[in-house]
């Protein structure tokens, strides 16, 4: 027999923690608001059931505010769940029950489990855990899910027996408690009005209680007014199940269900129009706020019959309200997020050094092994130009991502990431994005070292479409881990002494690009209003390592299975485009190079060099960089490659980075400018995929290539050719 | 004696760092009334001023025992009546006074 369990609560409630604690699944967990965009699941198994564990994305309402609250009220009201574990912040009673309220409004059957148990017990808070499981009329069992998975073993027995007295009852889906939340005498009666003509109309009865459907007509409820006018194509259909006839071909029916859906609309909207006027004109309010502010008057007349006690004053300042008076202080915090910054590229760069000469060793070996067992040939070519050179270039920089990942794990679980937006939007606004972001803007790169296929898919987290669509179109402007290599290899061969700077200005220039580019979009192409910034400030957790591990090696592992299967797929497709056709007999090819250049990429890179040209690059950049369309990790591969290939003595395995050195038309400039059109020019494949997804349409996916292309010659040429002027 | 203001309307945007007061309206409708009701500021909310961002905007309010932010065009919407100019200090003194 099996079960499905939805994990539905506040961001920060410690939801994703529980959902590790009780499916040992392993995956992200954050600490800034509206960290799980994804539906994830697991299971477990107790005694003789199967328990299917859904994770909700973390949301404080069951509006259609965002997103995420319509990705679960959709889970919810589709897929029903068995159960529904509403993961309750002891120490945010108030403002967490008012999730729990929609939650058994939509007439689930729920389960709370009151987590973060000793941070209430810290900051004060008693909390009378039968008193509230009375008054509520559900389950509330006290957990712990951060350290120990206390309370976890409790739940799960809880939900056995929730699910065991289910079947007993012969099968039959939990006894749903009926909250009737009273809204006052104005709203109670058209609510019931409304109720009855739902009813009348069979309008998603078999989906929601009618309570709830009328409620949400009542909150101008986007979605659910959408349905209701798409409500005549269902009832037409059921029309004509009755009439035996193809709906299309029954007039008849139609006229009904098309006169239906228009009445079930004017009949609701008649009455919300009415109860909206009588509230504006009695009370200056409607009836979205009034219901919500009822909730809020229910939560606290039920905390206060002896729910809760507060030892201290609530609104009194905790340690982490003290920590915030320095870090987010008007001269102090931005200092310190300069500092903190900073520091993030000090240590990864120092500490990183070390591992990453071993992998780097350990493929240089691997390559003189392989050329001394086999012989001269096309397979030894491939292996060792092609596989080793190309993967191995990408895997190098395996232990400096992971580092980068470390601490960006730290800054996200531990709540600071909060407050760099929170600093930041005032900064973001005027750039016509949001302080929102910021996060996958960091995800993205902005923090050196991310990705922005990730990156894209954060910005779901952004309501507003123009906001969103401005962030979608600039995060591929970010330092991905992907771009990292290139750059280090270029600081490595031609900025030695200035390693740590020159990371640090690239990253800057990352940003100016980004917003810039921003800017214009949204004064343009994307004009609009701004959202609002209604954000929560989650208070400072020290972060746990084993959750901080876990981040840091989902997503180095992510970046090695890349190398690992589309990285080599691309190195082997680029070692053939490099090396066929072969020049034919009569040529004279005792220089390599002469064979590169008659190869497909050579041609391609060569044809297009006198245009290229005028930023620096000569051919076989232009080879690289046309790889890096499809990741850009292959351009240091294919670099690496192609002049591994074009080397006169391919016995002698160099280092790229000396290769470069010795190169008499790569200088610093050519790296300077090689840098910054690596930085801004077409996404990679996968993100132009994605942002055409996320976006709704091709038509951005293909705009970003064109334009990001067009944006980073024209400043790699500027710089290139003042650099020239200047005698650089 | 010092002659103490005792408080008075005003919106949330005036209000002083660390000035505690109640919330009497909240006059923004659509999504942004939305959203700023969700997160429990209604009428009848306790709240104070915990800071303010580095540029005085954003503005951090504590509330129901957790800091939420909020733009100052968005603060604009919303009507607080403070209890008196006691800051958050004093009355804590008070309250560990009694």
């Amino acid at each position: 027999m099996q079960t499905t369990i939805a994990l539905a609560g506040n961001p920060n409630a410690g939801k994703t923690t529980l959902f590790n604690a009780l499916t040992g699944a392993h995956q992200h967990v954050g600490n800034y608001p509206g960290v799980t965009v994804e539906k994830k699941c697991g299971a477990f198994t107790f005694n003789d059931k199967t328990f299917n564990v859904v994770d909700l994305p973390g949301t404080y309402s069951l509006t259609a505010y965002s997103l995420e609250e319509v990705v679960a009220r959709d889970f919810l009201a589709i897929e029903k769940p068995d159960i529904v574990v509403n993961i309750v912040d002891a120490s945010n009673l108030e403002r967490n029950l008012y999730l729990s309220l929609q939650l058994m409004e939509m007439g689930l059957p729920v389960c709370i489990a009151l987590n973060m148990m000793d941070v209430a017990q810290k900051r004060g808070i008693t909390i009378d855990i039968e008193k509230l499981s009375n008054l509520l009329g559900v389950p509330v069992i006290p957990t712990i899910a951060r350290n120990g998975r206390k309370g976890a073993a409790e739940l799960v027995e809880a939900l056995y027996k929730m699910v065991d007295r289910n079947h007993k009852n012969g099968d039959v889906v939990s006894p749903i408690i009926n909250i009737n939340i009273s809204y006052g005498i104005d709203i109670d009666s058209a609510l019931l009005d409304i109720e009855k003509i739902i009813c009348d109309y069979s309008f998603m009865t078999d989906k929601y209680p009618t309570r709830w459907i009328a409620l949400k007509f009542m909150e101008n409820d986007e979605q659910i007014i959408q349905l209701a006018q798409k409500h005549g194509e269902l009832f037409e259909r059921v029309l004509c199940d009755k009439c035996l006839r193809d709906p299309d071909s029954c007039p008849a029916c139609q006229q009904i269900s098309r006169k239906c859906d228009t009445q079930l609309m004017q009949k609701v909207a008649q009455i919300v129009t009415r109860l909206t006027q009588h509230l504006q004109q009695t009370a200056s309010t409607y009836p979205e706020a009034v219901i919500a502010d009822q909730r809020y008057g229910y939560i606290r007349s039920l905390l206060r019959q002896g729910v809760i006690t507060h030892h201290y004053d609530q609104n009194r300042l905790e340690t982490s309200d003290k920590i915030d008076k320095i870090l987010t202080h008007r001269l102090f915090g931005p200092l310190f997020m300069g500092a903190i910054l900073y520091a993030m590229y000090y240590f990864t760069f120092n500490y990183s050094e070390l591992p990453v000469s071993w992998v780097e060793g350990f493929f240089g070996l691997l390559a003189s092994v392989i050329d001394n067992f086999l012989s001269d040939g096309m397979l030894k070519s491939l292996i060792v130009s092609g596989i080793i050179d190309g993967v191995g270039g990408v895997l190098g920089f395996v232990p400096l991502i992971m580092f980068m990942f470390f601490f960006i794990a730290i800054l996200e679980d531990s709540g600071y990431l909060a407050r760099v937006a929170f600093m930041l939007d005032r900064v973001f606004r005027i750039f016509g994005l949001h302080g929102s972001s910021v996060m996958p803007f960091i995800i993205s790169g902005g923090i050196a070292g991310g990705c922005a296929v990730p990156g894209i898919m954060a910005t779901r987290t952004l309501k507003s479409p123009k906001e969103r669509l401005a962030t979608l179109l600039t995060v591929p402007f970010m330092n991905c881990g992907a771009k990292l290599p290139i750059f280090l290899l270029l600081i490595a061969a031609f900025f030695q002494e200035h390693r740590a700077l020159l990371m640090f200005l690239i990253t800057i220039t990352a940003w100016i690009g980004a917003l810039l580019a921003a800017k214009l979009f949204r004064s343009t192409i994307i004009k609009g209003e701004s959202t609002p910034f209604v954000m929560e400030l989650p208070p400072y957790r020290l972060p746990t390592i084993k959750s901080v591990i876990i981040h840091t090696w989902e997503r180095t592992w992510q970046y090695i299975k890349k190398a690992g299967t589309v990285i080599l797929g691309i190195s082997v497709i680029l070692w053939a485009m490099m090396t066929f056709p072969a020049p034919p007999a009569n040529v004279d090819n005792s220089a390599p190079e002469t064979a590169l250049k008659y190869s497909i990429a050579g041609r391609i890179g060569s044809s297009i060099e006198g245009i290229t040209q005028l930023a620096g690059f000569d051919w076989r950049i232009n080879i690289a960089l046309l790889g890096g369309f499809a990741a850009k990790e292959v351009i240091v591969s294919t670099l690496g490659t192609a002049y591994s290939l074009s080397d006169a003595d391919p016995k002698e395995v160099d280092t790229l980075e000396q290769r470069l050195k010795s190169e008499s038309n790569f200088g610093p400039l050519t790296a300077l400018s090689l840098i910054l059109f690596t930085m801004f020019y077409a996404p990679c494949f996968v993100s132009v995929v994605c942002l055409s997804r996320e976006s709704g349409s091709w038509k951005w996916g293909l705009f970003s290539v064109f334009f990001n292309t067009g944006f980073a010659f024209t400043l790699s040429v500027i710089l290139y050719q003042t650099g020239s002027l200047m005698g650089f | 004696m010092r002659l103490r203001h005792r408080g008075g309307k005003m919106a949330l945007r005036q209000m002083k760092d660390k000035e505690r007061g109640v919330i009497i309206a909240v006059n923004a409708t659509g999504e942004m009334g939305r959203r700023i009701r969700d997160m429990g500021l209604v009428p009848g909310a306790e709240i104070s001023i915990q800071g303010r961002a580095p540029l005085y905007d954003p503005v951090a309010v504590r509330i129901m025992g957790f800091t939420l932010t909020l733009r100052n065009n968005e603060a604009d919407y919303i009507m607080v009546e403070t209890e008196s100019d006691k800051t958050l200090q004093e009355s804590e003194k008070e309250y560990a006074a009694a």
